[in-house]
């Protein structure tokens, strides 16, 4: 946004305040993230910038965190810091199932919910769409509690169904929502006009709906993806220790044996965000090209 | 019955949309084969409404459409076979241009060869050869026109629904586009029933017009009969430029009506649609069928006029005066070797023909035309 050479000096010193606050504001949001990735390399068991890794002495970085991460116990040292385990590992893999089943789940339901809720006629569907959304407004702990308590009658606490439902039901309001929006801008005629030419509308539905609507149930199946593999309340209280996750297994570095292997976790969960984020942000703007909304 | 060679037959439709008001009230009309007919009104008219009913996209709430002296109310619109341009054209975004002509074809299992064949072919009919890889968003306002008229003909439909399709090209693509429709229809002798309120398209294009308004049709007959012969009031100010003059029959003569309009002028009108004597009516003239400074006794309506206003338009000039209490009466002056030279403020004697002049019923709400 560049200054009109109109521009008043209370202007331009507005400009550069604005300017400044929203840097200001970025990289407040950001730092916490980045301050984690060097930290991770840390060659010594403390959560702090040692004096080597300040005059970035190549002795006070390593990869020792990453080794324990992936519960490699033959580097130097390793099993004198932390208990050799290969519970980030199992973690990790109890993270993708979960993640994978319950994306599954709720991409296919909320798009059919959403497909529903695009229909003109729906009676209720603000109420429905309301309670859709609803586990996005109730505080997680109350929707975890409850959970608890009701699976703990249905017997699912503790078992792969019951996490993996409940992260449907967390999953469900960012599918129902990214496709809801993605039928918005829908042109309805072109399902007329699909008819018109002889398309059952069973065909019409996987040969034009679809791969119109597709950009907006991947990036709604990537945000319940997120939001399943970072979870850690439900797992706290639904989940048995046969679903221990990695924001478990990290919940429990932190309180029980606090080392630099949580922080090499937390690095590779920032960059796994990213590459998901990047993938939707191009998605998006795949869309729109195709939609010819904004030719490049 | 008789009627087995029209090939798409209104009887009896009636359409509502809330079950209380009637969009459309008990429609019928016959498309014969091969023909070219317009349903013209305003927006609101219910026209819209009728081809929706005929593609099946709305269902008729009373009365029944035959195709082909087939029921087709309870035919869903894929099996129907009628071919149709939308007015925002609804092409496929995510598919090429070859991918769009192609998707009736593929719907109906042709074969590779057969397929590609008529998509060059259809490519061909609309100049669009080299166009097949491009996507619809790559295409201008008006190749997206032709994509879609060719994709609504390219299965060899018998019949071809036409919605406001050049509604939303600039004013030389429309009549390009206007005369390439006409030469398609003629060739291909498909049958168009095509949805407008631009009345130059459909003076252009129908063998017939259908003159719609609220939920009626109005007139329907060849576009001279409707431009020349308008039956009511509300065509006559519908089609084409009017001048009406309101006022009160004062006698029957059986073929003529004498109408007594302001300033207690006596005029002598074709009897069209009014009723006896003393019934109000309102008198049609088109504004090329006047004659400023007629020879005296050639004409039986003279009267005298004040020129109010001149406008220049090359090849004619617009005028206005005031003549009988109407200060909006409208003549069209052919800008020929020997017109009558008038300038504003003239007081001269305007007159015209009586079957030039047609005593209508008394529009309501007469509809300023655009």
């Amino acid at each position: 946004m560049a200054l009109p050479p109109y521009a008043t000096p209370g202007q331009r010193i507005w400009h550069y305040l604005y300017l400044t606050v929203c840097t200001l504001v970025l990289f407040f949001l950001v730092s916490p993230l980045i301050v984690v990735i060097p930290l991770s390399f840390n060659s010594t068991p403390f959560l702090h910038f040692t004096p080597e890794m300040l005059t970035l002495d190549p002795n006070g970085y390593s990869t020792l965190w990453y080794k324990s991460l992936f519960g490699m116990c033959d580097a130097e040292g390793a099993s004198l810091w932390t208990s050799c385990t290969d519970k980030w590992k199992v973690g990790a893999f109890n993270s993708f199932k979960i993640a994978i089943m319950s994306t599954v789940l709720a991409t296919t339901l909320g798009t059919l919910a959403a497909l529903g809720l695009s229909r003109a006629h729906l009676p209720f569907r603000r109420t429905i769409m309301g309670l859709m959304i609803s586990p996005l407004i109730v505080p997680l702990i109350i929707t975890a509690s409850g959970m608890f308590f009701f699976f703990a009658k249905v017997n699912l606490v503790a078992t792969l169904p019951g996490i993996v439902l409940a992260h449907t039901i967390l999953g469900l309001p960012f599918v129902v929502i990214t496709v809801t929006s993605t039928l918005v801008g829908f042109d309805n005629t072109l399902m007329k006009a699909a008819a018109n030419l002889g398309g059952t509308p069973t065909y019409n539905f996987f040969k034009i709906q679809m791969p119109l609507t597709a950009p907006g149930v991947i990036s709604g199946a990537l945000f319940a993806f997120i939001t399943s593999f970072d979870e850690i309340v439900l797992i706290l209280f639904i989940g048995g220790p046969a679903q221990h996750t990695l924001p478990r297994q990290m919940w429990s570095g932190i309180r029980e044996e606090i080392s630099p292997t949580i922080l090499a976790a937390a690095t590779i969960l920032v960059l796994l965000s990213i590459g998901l984020l990047t993938t939707i942000e191009l998605l998006r703007r795949r869309n729109e090209r195709l939609r010819g909304i904004s030719p490049a | 019955m008789p009627g087995d060679d029209y090939l798409v037959r209104f009887v009896n439709i009636q359409k509502s949309y809330d079950g209380e008001t009637l969009v459309v009230k008990n429609l019928n009309l016959n498309v014969a084969k091969s023909e070219f007919l317009t349903i013209l009104g305003p927006s609101g008219s219910g026209k819209t409404t009728c081809l929706m009913m005929l593609a099946g996209f709305e269902p008729a709430t009373h009365g029944e459409i035959y195709l082909k002296d087939q029921p087709i109310n309870r035919v869903p619109p894929h099996r129907r076979g009628i071919g149709m341009v939308f007015q925002n054209y609804a092409l496929f975004p995510h598919l090429t241009v070859a991918e769009n002509l192609a998707f009736p074809l593929d719907v109906r299992g042709m074969s590779k060869v057969e397929k590609a064949r008529r998509v060059k072919r259809a490519l061909d009919m609309v100049q669009l050869g080299g166009f097949g890889d491009r996507r619809p968003a790559q295409l201008s306002g008006g190749q997206q026109q032709r994509v879609a008229v060719a994709r609504s003909l390219i299965f060899d439909p018998d019949l071809v629904l036409m919605d406001e399709p050049l509604g939303a090209l600039d004013k030389n693509l429309r009549e390009q586009m206007q005369y390439k429709i006409k030469s398609i229809h003629e060739n291909l002798g498909v049958t168009v029933v095509y949805v407008t309120h631009d009345q130059s398209i459909a003076l252009t294009l129908s063998d017939r017009i259908a003159v719609f308004d609220d939920g009626v049709i109005q007139q329907c007959a060849a576009p001279d009969v409707v431009y020349e012969r308008p039956e009511n009031a509300f065509v006559a100010n519908f089609i084409g430029e009017n001048n009406q003059l309101t006022g009160t029959v004062v006698e029957d003569n059986g073929d003529t009506v004498k109408v007594a309009v302001g300033n207690g002028n006596i005029v002598e009108a074709k009897k069209v649609k009014v009723e006896g004597v003393g019934s109000p009516s309102t008198l049609s003239l088109r504004p090329e069928r006047v004659v400023v400074n007629p020879e005296p006794g050639s004409l039986p309506n003279v009267f005298p006029a004040k020129t109010e206003e001149l406008i220049y338009l090359g090849d004619h000039i617009r005028t206005r005066f005031s003549i009988c209490g109407n200060v909006d009466f409208i003549v069209k002056i052919p800008n020929s070797a020997f017109h009558a030279a008038i300038s504003e403020g003239d007081e001269v004697n305007i007159g015209w023909k009586a079957e030039d002049c047609r005593a209508l019923d008394v529009w309501p709400c007469p509809t300023p035309h655009s």
